[in-house]
């Protein structure tokens, strides 16, 4: 089988999957939307205060909504023994991850990044910003999916697991947070935002390289215990 | 490269690990306390005082040693994780996983030196410095090769697992840096950093080097010495352990 | 090999040839598992070597791995999709076949309205039927079975067994483990395996 047929194969599965049991895509959303809500009312409601956090808070939420959602990126595929199948089949593993986070991704982040200028809005953000923060998570988003992606793989077969996968991964996503706020600040402050974006880019790039083989490598070592 | 090829395999073999190993663990020790003595009489008692900070600098003789082998040891564990992926190898295997206690330790000592200097200099026990801050993220890093290397039930896959872990977070440590900075200098624009000094006189960073070099000593010491204990450990159904055990056997 | 550091399997040897199928026996915990995932590939051997078709297996991963068929005790199956979308999404990045066929394969293994329900719905004895309905398209050579007769009913267990016949008399090779004995016709040779005593 050819790659493009095998990763319509992987598309259809996830999305019949997420189509199935919508709570896997939905909770991250409202998890995102619960967080945010939580710090006007512990810091202020004064909208110049909320303006001047919400970029950064926007993105801890989201950086804490992927990383709610990762756990269960393999772990059901393991339990199911489908992992199994995938190590034993004669297809490049680094491709089927990559695919595979992707399209998590795109049913996770999607909803998050759609839901975000609604969340600055709320935050009192201004609307000109928007197209920055959107952009941001565009460029972001994927990025933590892949960096993730090698912490679920590491960790799928442990028992304490989730805990140990946020440990692994929330160092790894300081670059992303501070770049993706900074263009959010710039933005506001009417600053260009090209640059940020960029870097916000080659991250991705990068990325998009080297986890799916670290996170395939990984996926065979946690096969053993 | 045939003497690249006998001195691969001789430091693949645990027995002979075991054996030079033990000589290198005493060189080194003999090596790392006389120069940390030293260093640490010098920087102390013998230096001049700096003229901003007067004598409250003098910590830099135990922070800066600290941050760079805490930051050589990471790179050190990501190489030994490489070779331990690529060639297979228990002796590589061992001393990644020794690796990260000892550099997690070192990342430790310098984040609270780092914030002891810090109460004189700005005032405040914690200031989110570029280095500091990266120093934290570091000492995070660490923990996370501690905390997964302990998760696995399997030795070998626990090893292999360290080493994927270590590999991904040296690639990201680069850009994990930089970031830092760049925020830290959005942030706070030209405020006064720790070490980074123009020209420091000799007799400031002669013994500076001592005790970098006295560092490194001890930290080659102490791994070599708890890899060697670890790797009898794993090889206790080994023919050589059992041998071993049997000659020294009372 | 070992497991966890502890020596599981040892002095193990055995060749294949074309129409061969190895039974391997023995009591709980005496490795049959860990054999079978070793032989696919999925646990380092520690000791020793896997050949196929006299090279080593890690030599030639994607070629071996696309002749082989395992399945193991988790049967690899999406239990929130139905019997046919399983055969089709996930099989199928195994084997690619028309989705009539995939029914077929289905209504063969005695799941015909089944084939629509959601996996999770399905009996144990029905969830493995649904797994070893590949076995009739399958166009691998060498089949590695975990258990495959659990919770199968004498009917089922009778199809996979014409299924082995016929893979067999194609040239193909499979190992099984099973407690129970495969019947005559099959030519199975037997592999017994002691649980080993540690130190």
């Amino acid at each position: 089988m050819g790659l493009v047929p095998l990763a319509g194969l992987i598309c259809r599965r996830e999305w019949l999957l997420a189509v199935r049991s919508p709570a896997q895509v939905l909770n991250p959303l409202v998890f995102f939307v619960l967080v945010i809500a939580m710090f006007p009312l512990g810091i202020s409601p004064a909208p110049e205060v909320l303006a001047r956090i919400a970029g950064g808070v926007i993105w801890v939420a989201a950086l804490l909504a992927v990383l709610l959602s990762l756990e269960s990126l393999f772990r059901e595929d393991r339990d199911e023994g489908v992992l199994e199948q995938l190590l034993v089949s004669p297809h490049p593993l680094p491709f089927v991850v990559l695919v595979k986070v992707l399209v998590y991704a795109l049913l996770v982040g999607g909803p998050l990044v759609l839901m975000s200028p609604v969340l600055g809005l709320m935050l009192s953000l201004p609307p000109a910003t928007y197209g920055t923060l959107v952009a941001a998570l565009l460029l972001g988003m994927p990025t933590l999916f892949l960096l993730g992606s090698v912490g679920a793989a590491l960790t799928v077969g442990l028992r304490r697991g989730g805990l140990l996968l946020v440990l692994l991964v929330l160092p790894l996503y300081v670059p992303v947070l501070v770049f993706a706020t900074a263009a959010v600040d710039a933005a506001q402050l009417g600053m260009p935002v090209r640059g940020h974006l960029a870097l916000l880019g080659a991250l991705l790039a990068l990325m998009l390289v080297v986890a799916p083989v670290a996170a395939a490598g990984a996926l065979r070592v946690t096969s053993e215990e | 490269m045939g003497w690249l090829a006998t001195w691969y395999h001789r430091w693949a073999s645990p027995p002979w690990f075991y054996q030079m190993s033990g000589r290198w663990t005493r060189g080194l020790m003999g090596l790392a306390l006389p120069l940390l003595c030293v260093g640490t009489l010098w920087g102390l008692a013998f230096a001049p005082a700096d003229y901003q900070q007067g004598n409250s600098f003098r910590i830099i003789y135990i922070h800066v040693p600290a941050a760079m082998v805490a930051q050589s040891g990471y790179i050190l564990m990501a190489s030994a994780g490489l070779v331990g992926l690529v060639w297979r190898l228990k002796v590589a295997d061992v001393v990644l996983r020794n690796c990260a206690p000892i550099g997690a330790a070192m990342t430790f000592l310098a984040l609270a030196t780092g914030s002891i200097w810090g109460k004189p200099t700005w005032g405040a026990w914690w200031v989110w410095d570029a280095r500091i801050t990266s120093m934290l993220v570091l000492l995070m890093l660490y923990l996370g090769v501690m905390g997964l290397g302990s998760a696995f039930r399997n030795e070998q896959a626990a090893g292999r697992a360290s080493a994927i872990l270590a590999l991904v977070g040296v690639v990201n440590i680069p850009i994990i840096k930089y970031s830092v900075e760049w925020w830290y200098s959005l942030h706070q624009p030209a405020t006064f950093r720790l070490t980074e000094k123009p020209a420091m006189p000799v007799e400031m960073w002669a013994p500076l080097l001592v005790m970098v070099l006295g560092f490194y000593a001890f930290f080659g010491a102490v791994l070599l010495a708890r890899s060697r204990v670890d790797l009898l450990d794993r090889e206790r159904r080994s023919r050589w352990v059992r041998s071993l055990v049997a000659e020294h056997a009372i | 090999m070992e497991l966890d550091d502890r020596p599981l399997l040892s002095g193990l040897g055995f060749c294949l040839r074309a129409g061969d199928l190895v039974q391997v026996c023995g009591a709980n915990g005496s490795g049959k598992t860990t054999l079978m995932r070793a032989l696919a590939g999925l646990v380092p051997l520690a000791d020793g070597e896997v050949l196929w078709r006299g090279r080593r297996v890690q030599r030639q991963w994607s070629r071996f791995r696309a002749e082989l068929l395992f399945i193991g005790h988790r049967l690899g199956l999406k239990t929130g999709l139905t019997a046919e979308e399983n055969l089709r999404l996930v099989a199928g990045v195994k084997a690619p076949v028309v989705a009539r066929d995939w029914r077929q394969c289905l209504l063969a293994v005695g799941l015909g309205a089944a084939a629509r329900m959601p996996v999770w719905q399905l009996s144990a004895g029905q969830q493995r039927r649904v797994a070893l309905a590949q076995l009739a398209v399958s166009p691998a050579t060498l089949w590695l079975l975990d258990e495959p007769f659990t919770a199968l009913d004498p009917q089922a267990v009778a199809w996979v067994e014409a299924q082995l016949q016929r893979h067999l008399l194609a040239g193909g090779v499979a190992v099984v483990t099973s407690h129970q004995p495969l019947s005559a016709h099959l030519g199975a040779r037997q592999l017994e395996l002691n649980v080993q005593d540690v130190d």
